[in-house]
Formats: C-alpha cells, structure tokens, sequence
C-alpha cells in the first residue's frame, strides 16, 4: 500500500491516491488534496467536507451525492458547480474518505 | 407454531419462502404481495424486440409458491418492528416472530424533472423497467424509422446493472435486421466515468459498443427531461437531443419502508452484508434488491444470497452464531446481439475476469467473451428461473465465487487501469 507526506502528516493511499486512514486526515490535508486536482476550498466545500466526515463516522460508507442531497440539504446541482465533472469522486478524495461504493 | 412473514413474492422472496416451508414443517409461512403477477423480471429486456411474448414471462405467484405457504394480497402499509407487526392499507395486520423483507425495487420516474411527464405523454420517452414500459416500448420501436435513440442511466445502483448495455447491443441488432441501421444514430448516456463500473468487464463493453457504433456520453448526471426540445439536459448543463429516449430511471426501495423507520435515503434497508441481518431488529432480515449490500441488484446475487442465508437462518433461530458469510457473489449474462453473449462472474472483492465458467477449461461458458453458448445459457435459464429456481431445487454451481478457470493476473492491470480522478 502507497504511503506519501502530506503537510508532514504520514498517509496511507490506495491504488486511486484516496486516503485509507479515517483519522489520518486533517483539514490542511485537505486543503492540500484540494489544490492537487484544482480546487480552492470555500466555506460552501468545507460544508459538503464535514457532512461528508459525519456522516461517515455514523453510517461507516461515505455518503453518495443523493445522500448528501437528502441528508445533508446540499442539491446535486451545487455539489456540481463545487466539484466540477465527477464529485462523487472529488468530494470524497478531498474528505479522506473511500470512494462511493461503485454499485455494480 | 412460530411465524415467519414475507413481505414480497419475487426472486428472493419466493425462494426463501419456498426454501423455509420445506425446512421447517411445523412453522407457519405467509408471504405479501400486491398481486398475483409474477414476472421474470429478465424478460422485460427483450421484450421491445418481439423475443418474448408478455405471458411467457408472467405466471400466477400463488402457483409459484409451494402449497404450504399462505398468500396474501394486499398492499403493505407499515412495519413495526417493535411489536413484531406489518399492517396493510385494508387494515388487516400480521404479526412474526420472524420477518423477511424482499419487496424489491423499483423504477421511479418521479424522482427526475420531466421524466415521468415526458413517459405518460411524450411519444419519444420510453423505458424498459416495468412491464407495462417494456410493451409499451415494443409497440414504439416497431414505429421507429430513423433518428437519434439515447440510452440513458439516470442514477446508479439499478437492477441489473448491465441490462442497459444488453439494451443497446440487442437495438443495435435490431435496427440492422430492419435495414435501417444507417438512418438510426445510437448515443449510451451514463453517469458511470466508463461504460460499466469494473475496468476489465468496461474495456470489453466499451469495445463492442465502439463496434457497433454506439457513442458513450460518460459522467452525464440527467438533471431533466426537456419534453418541449427533447432534450436531455445534465447538472453540468450538457444537452442531448433525442428522437428517441430509452431512460433508466432512479431505482428505489418501496416507501414503506422509510415511512416504518427500515429504509435510507433511496428506502433501501441497510443490513449486515455478510448475512442480510437488519441493522435494527435481530429478527429481521432483508434480501434481494431491497436491501443495500454493496452487489449488484440481480436475481443472480438474489439466488446466491439466498443460499446463504437459508443456513444462516437456521442457526439464528436455533439461537446459534451464524457462521456463513454472503460474498457479494453474481454472475449475470450479457447478450451482446448477434445471437451471441458475454458472461461474467464477481463479487464484492474480485471484479469480472475472462476465464471459464463454472468449470476452468472446459467451462461450457467463456468469461467476458461472445460465444453463442453464453447465449443458449441466457436463453435456457428463464426455464432455469420459473423450474429450478423458484421452487427451491438445487442448482449445480457454488454460491460462493470461485477463482478457479479465471485469469487473475490481469488483476494488476486492473489496479493500473483504475486512473485516479
């Protein structure tokens, strides 16, 4: 498993570069997920970031972008404009959390 | 005598029930259901092209079941798990020491601007999940002369995951038998990054939709259906135009349950995965579509699941540990037209591989190739489905996934091809 040094924090990665450790993540961690694919993080992210932190304490699966409409009260159609192309996977890479489960 | 309930007489709960009444002679066996109509749900994919009439895929649920169980047919109105009780709308009520939810999902067009409008009155908006969709569609196609047909996912998890693709192979076929292949242009809207979501089984997808022609419009989230343009319009604002719109819409769990305290935010009942057990009652189980294992929704995971649940169950009412553990294992065909099929065989750890199938070398299936036995097999198991299946009879394969007959190596270049972001 890939390890890297971010904001001199030691992380474990998966093959796709998403954290694997909960605890391991901080904000600057963040922040600096952020600025690797492009993101400036606004006080509207960090409201997707930390529902997305929550809700995963509590349920144990990150939360997919209807669970973050309907639970989390942010449409799809923001979560779009926040995160450009693919949020689920943006959101979730930037929060320190896996990947939405894939459903196949 | 201890009661065991069933709420919803498809693939899971049919075959539970069946299973149980067998087992355990002196309980009482009752399933719900709506109705008496008891579709394979497969069918509805080839019905838009003539393959199958619609009562070659219907049959009486009450003749499904085995004699010893009870039917009801009524529509469900709550649970309560706390006093062990499921009312109906009629107001008649149910009480279990054991209860098994299997009511499935469903297609809800509601939950799309424009979409549900556009399929009760607009001619160019059709969808193939429900039976009355899929005839309606077949009456639509033989119509159909030449234009733009999109295929589109609206929101992941579906039922079966790959009857979309299956959907536009077998158009494609189709419109070529009709000479009209070239008036005919072909788009696979999706909001998957690829064709499908497991990267070996997408490469070999994606190459057959390239050799037919069909484009792929990946990451499209469908926002709405503009039935003034037809268009279809995306959160990112993408537009396609359509002549003709096959949509897949959002696929949820019954509103029951949610309204009952059971469903999450799709009302899928969330459960261990390993054996189905509801996360809120210990004599509770939910299996098939309805609950929110991270597999496919496929009568293949429906009938594997159920396998292992049978002997969990038997421990769990006995008191005991359950010891068995669902693998997220599915297998599913996909015909590809042609007269021929793909198949492929997964579960939650190990994604499809090409390989043999259920024997290595000898199969008789191939894994992720097009060979007319995959076919014959796809074609062969509706007889499988309402004989074997559904009474509770054997079938000679595992329902755990096996590695054996496979090509593992190319597992890591699997990783490698899983680019990031």
């Amino acid at each position: 498993m890939p390890t890297t040094v971010i904001e001199g924090h030691d992380i474990s990665l998966d093959d796709e570069g998403f954290l694997t450790e909960y605890d391991q993540w901080d904000p600057s961690i963040a922040c600096a997920l952020a600025t690797a694919i492009g993101l400036d993080l606004t006080d509207e992210h960090w409201k997707v970031i930390n529902f997305l932190r929550e809700d995963f304490k509590v349920n144990g699966a990150t939360p997919t972008l209807r669970r973050v409409s309907t639970a989390g009260g942010i449409d799809t159609k923001s979560l779009f404009a926040l995160f450009p192309k693919k949020p689920a996977k943006k959101m979730s890479y930037i929060a320190g959390l896996p990947k939405p489960a894939g459903c196949v | 005598m201890k009661k065991l309930l069933v709420l919803g007489g498809g693939t899971a709960g049919t075959m539970s029930a069946n299973r149980l009444a067998h087992l355990l002679k002196d309980w009482k066996v009752t399933v719900v259901d709506r109705d008496d109509n008891h579709r394979y749900q497969p069918g509805f994919l080839f019905m838009p092209f003539g393959t199958y009439s619609p009562d070659q895929i219907t049959r009486s649920r009450r003749e499904t079941l085995n004699k010893k169980v009870n039917l009801v047919l009524g529509e469900i109105d709550r649970i309560d798990g706390d006093s062990n009780k499921v009312f109906l709308v009629d107001g008649s009520e149910f009480d279990y020491d054991y209860l098994i939810i299997a009511t499935g999902v469903s297609p809800r067009a509601d939950q799309t601007d424009g979409l549900a409008e556009g399929l009760s009155s607009n001619d160019a908006v059709h969808e193939f999940y429900s039976y009355e969709g899929s005839k309606a569609l077949a009456e639509r196609l033989k119509r159909f002369d030449a234009g733009n047909v999109v295929i589109n996912i609206v929101e992941m998890p579906i039922k079966c995951p790959v009857a979309p693709l299956e959907f536009a192979f077998l158009a494609d076929d189709y419109f070529k038998s009709r000479g009209i292949r070239d008036k005919v242009t072909m788009t696979y809207v999706t909001p998957l990054g690829a064709a499908f979501t497991q990267p070996i089984a997408a490469q070999a997808f994606g190459a057959t939709l390239e050799e037919k022609s069909i484009s792929v419009e990946p990451d499209f989230m469908l926002m709405e259906v503009d039935n003034d343009t037809n268009e279809i319009i995306s959160f990112d604002e993408r537009r396609i135009p359509f002549d003709l719109l096959v949509s897949i819409p959002v696929n949820m769990g019954q509103d029951f349950l949610t309204a009952s305290g059971l469903g999450n935010e799709l009302n899928l009942v969330p459960v261990d995965k390993f054996t189905q057990l509801s996360n809120k009652y210990s004599n509770v189980f939910a299996l098939g579509d309805a609950n929110n294992i991270p597999a496919s929704k496929a009568g293949s995971v429906a009938h594997f699941e159920v396998d292992i649940f049978i002997e969990n169950f038997l421990e769990h009412i006995a008191g005991k540990e359950m010891t068995h553990r669902f693998d997220g294992h599915a297998n599913c065909f996909i015909e590809t037209g042609g007269g021929k099929a793909m198949l492929i065989d997964f579960n939650y750890n190990v994604e499809p591989l090409p390989g043999r199938y259920p024997y290595p070398i000898v199969g008789p299936m191939s894994l992720l190739k097009k060979t007319r036995m995959n076919h014959m097999g796809k074609m062969a198991f509706r007889w499988v489905y309402w004989n074997i299946l559904m009474p509770g009879r054997q079938m000679p394969v595992p329902a755990h996934m096996s590695l054996s007959g496979k090509n593992t190596d190319m597992l890591d270049e699997a990783k490698l091809a899983k680019a990031a972001l």
